[in-house]
């Protein structure tokens, strides 16, 4: 292994903060901070690329692997590596965070030095939960991204961006203190707090007293992660957390944030206990199940667009947690490949909100109606971007959503059949929004002079409409790094994959092949 | 005869006392006007100096005066931390003095006077030293709290020190008669040779006496009563003084009485006592608008925390307790400089509505202080959140899940106002605009400790955790 090789995730992790120590002894003009800003992250998104690049798609364990005694006693490693899941979530966060440079570099104008400093900080700190393969060091990074995070919505945000930002960090840090006690009882138990150790100890059955403890450490990883995906009846902050975040704050909490707690399900509670996540299942199935049904239906009748946009995520990322209890192959694959996806499509989704908010400093759709007819560049954006988010077959929310439907039509039949009515209510209610902001006369006398969108709109937008394409086109070119990784972490679950029906085999095999896996 | 090495076994004392009495003989010999700047740095030095004599001590460990002071691991780490506090103190009394038009003279002389008996606490391994250099510590407190002469509150919170103070020693004193009377000692580890063999009714009775005298000292519950109305009332580089140095000394005493001589009965009062400061401090502080009294109640809830620690006990507890008070001081000391600064001519600005917009008038002060206060809710990248991970587990692994859980959720309360700080800093601006002037240098470099002394201990926990083992199992010996 030469020198880049070693420590690639180390420069990309902490390229940001590095950039954001900079930024700290900049003088306060405001347009080189932007540049400045923009040119870090993108620096960090291409080194990032390296990990793609160089990936060994064939070894299913973790790569890029760097450990080293962090700190002797409680023994605490420098432990990160990726494999196949977490790589394409270290590049979606490279890849959202110049975006959203671009996207503040007007709507942020007082404090402007301040903003980009934590919008680094919690690139690396997002980045940092991807990619550590050490329990502590993974808890360090889970909670490093909250005050950020907590400060971006409370200082920049809208109306009530106190109390949203406050609930946001409660909801969380309270939440996640439950982690930090599982975590410290494997510790106390195990004497590592790394990944892999703990795992095989765990496998081997080396772990005293784990038998009567295994369902409490589930939960207290479970909660922690469930606040953040947000599963019903967790959920609530995030409604508030959205709308009231200025725009790159929604980019980043839906694209990157509500990743960290699907991510934490499928690498914690899948694999560290797989017998306790079977059991448990049928409930978190049951609660996932409701939360892409009544996000979609609550979503439906939001006055707000953001609001609206919000409680998609809900519907979507219920869509992730189906897929991963459905522990079958395919559905893994496909609540890994939601997660991209929707990273993609609803951080564009806020993105052109944040484009009209600029203009107008609303969200209500009252206020909108005929925008087709000042902005039709804009209007075109907005419905390809919809289309993907909707899961029109070609784009890239249809892969996603197909593949967990068909893991979870194997898991058991209804919960395929409830699901699929998720992907219906999406249609329904993104095109009944769109159909009252857009189409029509202009009912508003001042959105008739409304600009259309700007070159450095433009230039923001053009990647992600990109990559939805692509990712709803060629798949295989993300599968092939996540199908190894999965098929490896659902190896204990070999008694789980074996029960569904062969018919229901076949039919997903010949659904495969049209969208050419 | 008593031999010079025993001299170097109390040479950070000799040192802080002989430039105590320094700053006295110097006042009187400079006009007044002009006392402040060189007493200040006359303290400096002597603080600097006695640093350096605890560094020249740790090669001389063992015992000294016929059994009385030990030099050790234990001793050597809680003189650091006493004297870095007292260091941090003077240095952001320079401005806050000039300030509020403090007399300045026998102000650093107390201080130096309380550093010798927080010093002392540390090293006394005989029963009745500790008692005078509890003494020590506290009768310069209860002065340095009423400092702020013209206010009445000063007065009062002085008054009320000093009386439940030494209503409070009484009682320590009432536990080492008795455990004189049951042992027939009064050195710790003669004590903990008679208690291994032998148990009587009368040592429960003394160790509860002397926990209700030092838990007034660390201002736990239920003996913290006092600590709002005090941290409240005395001036805020003497309250960031008050609730990091003498509270780090008293649970060096606490640990010396309870764990090295190995006396009974003392797990359920810690227990009990564990889970009433960390649950009143939390809950009294959620509904604070000062930020002086805000900061007392927390200072409660912290104190609890290291309770869990020391109910923990093993090595690994006594060395998470150890860090904790480490981290803590260097926290809380620094949060206490910066209110000190903002608080201004009489300490008007203290409420936290003369904090809104604060991240925009200054947004330096605004953002070093929020990382004093993200340490202290135990948020990455700070020392306050290593502190509280290494408490909570090696609570766990002395199997006290119940006071684990107990204070995670306490954790997590305290969480919200320290956020109510930070919301009103950055994210209130009601156009309250209290004045800010610029971080003058004395200052700047006592926070600038401060701040290195948090990141530090929140990055590079290794060596002061080391440190803190090493001292953990010395005492036990």
């Amino acid at each position: 292994m030469n020198y880049i090789d070693h420590n690639i995730i180390t420069i990309v992790t902490f390229l940001p903060a590095i950039g954001a120590l900079l930024l700290i002894l900049f003088p306060r003009r405001d347009r080189d901070i932007r540049w400045f800003a923009l040119g870090i992250s993108l620096v960090t998104l291409l080194a990032s690329l390296h990990l793609p690049w160089h990936f060994d798609r064939a070894q299913a364990g973790f790569q890029f692997e760097q450990n080293v005694p962090w700190i002797s006693h409680p023994a605490i490693n420098y432990h990160l590596g990726i494999d196949g899941i977490s790589v394409w979530l270290v590049v979606l966060t490279t890849f959202l965070t110049p975006l959203c440079v671009l996207i503040s570099w007007k709507s942020v104008h007082d404090g402007v030095k301040e903003f980009f400093i934590l919008l680094l900080v919690l690139e690396t700190a997002m980045l940092g939960v991807f990619v550590a393969l050490d329990l502590f060091l993974f808890y360090f990074f889970w909670e490093a991204t909250l005050v950020p995070m907590a400060l971006i919505i409370g200082i920049y945000g809208h109306g009530r961006r106190i109390y949203a930002a406050v609930k946001f960090f409660l909801f969380t840090m309270i939440a996640s203190v439950f982690m930090l006690a599982a975590t410290i009882w494997l510790y106390a138990h195990t004497g590592s707090f790394d990944f892999v150790t703990i795992q095989q100890a765990i496998r081997s059955g080396q772990v005293p007293g784990f038998a009567s403890a295994a369902q409490w450490l589930f939960l207290g990883f479970f909660v922690a992660f469930a606040v953040k995906v947000p599963l019903f009846p967790l959920h609530t902050w995030l409604p508030d957390a959205h709308v009231e975040a200025p725009t790159a704050g929604s980019v980043l909490l839906a694209g990157v944030l509500l990743k960290m707690g699907t991510y934490g399900l499928l690498r914690f509670n899948l694999g560290l206990f797989p017998d306790q996540a079977q059991r448990n299942a049928p409930w978190i199935i049951v609660l996932a199940l409701i939360s892409i049904v009544s996000g979609a239906l609550v979503a439906m009748v939001q006055p707000n667009v953001k609001k609206l946009i919000a409680y998609t995520s809900v519907s979507h990322l219920g869509f992730v947690v189906l897929g991963i209890f459905s522990f079958t192959q395919i559905g893994v694959d496909g609540a890994v490949y939601q997660m991209l996806s929707h990273g993609v499509s609803t951080g564009a989704l806020f993105m052109l909100l944040g484009m009209i908010y600029d203009r107008r400093h609303t969200y209500e759709i009252s206020e909108y109606g005929g925008l087709a007819t000042p902005m039709p560049v804009y209007a075109t954006f907005f419905t390809f971007i919809m289309l993907s988010s909707v899961g029109l077959p070609l784009l890239n929310g249809f892969v996603g959503e197909f593949l967990i439907l068909s893991g979870a039509f194997q898991a058991r039949q209804i919960y395929g059949i409830i699901a699929a009515t998720g992907v219906i209510w999406s249609a329904c209610y993104l095109f009944w929004m769109y159909q009252r902001v857009f189409y029509g006369q202009v009912t508003n006398p001042v959105n008739k002079t409304l600009p259309d969108i700007d070159a450095r709109e433009r230039v923001s937008l053009w990647p992600l409409a990109i990559a939805a394409l692509v990712m709803g086109v060629a798949p295989n070119l993300w599968l092939h790094f996540i199908d190894p990784s999965v098929s490896y972490s659902l190896k204990q679950f070999s008694a789980g994959l074996q029960a569904y029906s062969p018919a229901a085999t076949q039919a997903t095999h010949a659904l495969l092949q049209v969208i050419g896996r | 005869m008593i031999p010079t090495v025993d001299y170097i076994r109390i040479l950070p004392e000799l040192v802080l006392s002989i430039f105590g009495i320094l700053v006295m003989l110097v006042d009187p010999v400079i006009p007044e006007q002009d006392s402040k700047r060189p007493l200040g740095i006359i303290a400096l030095i002597g603080v600097l100096t006695a640093l350096a004599a605890t560094a020249y001590q740790s090669n001389f460990y063992g015992d000294g005066f016929f059994n009385m002071v030990r030099v050790d691991a234990f001793s050597v780490f809680f003189h650091f931390v006493v004297l870095l506090v007292s260091l941090a103190v003077i240095l952001s009394s320079f401005d806050y003095l000039e300030v509020q038009q403090i007399k300045a003279g026998e102000y650093y002389a107390l201080i130096l006077f309380a550093a010798v008996g927080m010093a002392l606490m540390s090293s006394a391994i005989e029963l009745v030293l500790i008692f005078i250099a509890i003494e020590i510590s506290s009768i310069s407190s209860y002065v340095l709290a009423g400092f702020r002469r013209h206010a009445a509150e000063s007065a009062e919170s002085s008054l009320k020190y000093f009386l439940l103070g030494s209503f409070a020693t009484a009682f320590f004193l009432y536990g080492v008669a008795m455990v004189f009377g049951a042992t027939g000692s009064t050195n710790v580890y003669r004590i903990a040779a008679v208690l291994a063999t032998q148990h009587s009714v009368v040592v429960y009775l003394a160790v509860a006496l002397m926990f209700v005298g030092l838990g007034f000292k660390v201002a736990s519950a239920p003996f913290h009563v006092w600590t709002p109305d005090v941290y409240e009332g005395a001036p805020a580089p003497v309250t960031g003084f008050m609730s990091t140095g003498p509270k780090a000394a008293a649970f060096a005493v606490l640990l010396r009485v309870l764990l090295a001589t190995g006396a009974p009965g003392w797990f359920w009062m810690i227990w009990v006592s564990a889970v009433l400061s960390m649950t009143i401090g939390n809950i009294g502080a959620l509904v604070q608008n000062n930020v002086k009294r805000l900061l007392a109640y927390s200072s409660i809830a912290h104190a609890g925390y290291v309770l869990v620690a020391f109910a923990a006990a093993k090595t690994s507890g006594i060395s998470a307790a150890i860090f904790y008070t480490a981290s803590y001081a260097a926290m809380n000391v620094g949060a206490f400089a910066i209110v000190a600064h903002l608080s201004g001519k009489g300490e008007r600005y203290v409420t936290l509505e003369d904090y809104s917009g604060l991240g925009r008038r200054s947004p330096l002060i605004a953002a070093l202080l929020t990382m004093f206060l993200i340490s202290l809710i135990g948020i990455p990248i700070t020392g306050g959140f290593f502190a509280k991970f290494y408490v909570f587990s090696a609570a766990l692994q002395s199997n006290l899940v119940w006071l684990t859980i107990i204070g995670v959720i306490n954790s997590a309360i305290a969480a919200y106002y320290y956020l109510r700080i930070i919301v009103y800093m950055y994210m209130r601006d009601e156009g309250v605009e209290a004045p800010v002037a610029r971080i003058p240098a004395g200052l700047g470099a006592g926070i600038a400790i401060c701040l290195v002394a948090t990141i530090y201990l929140g990055v590079l926990p290794n060596r002061v955790l080391g440190d803190a083992i090493r001292a953990a199992q010395d005492l036990v010996k």
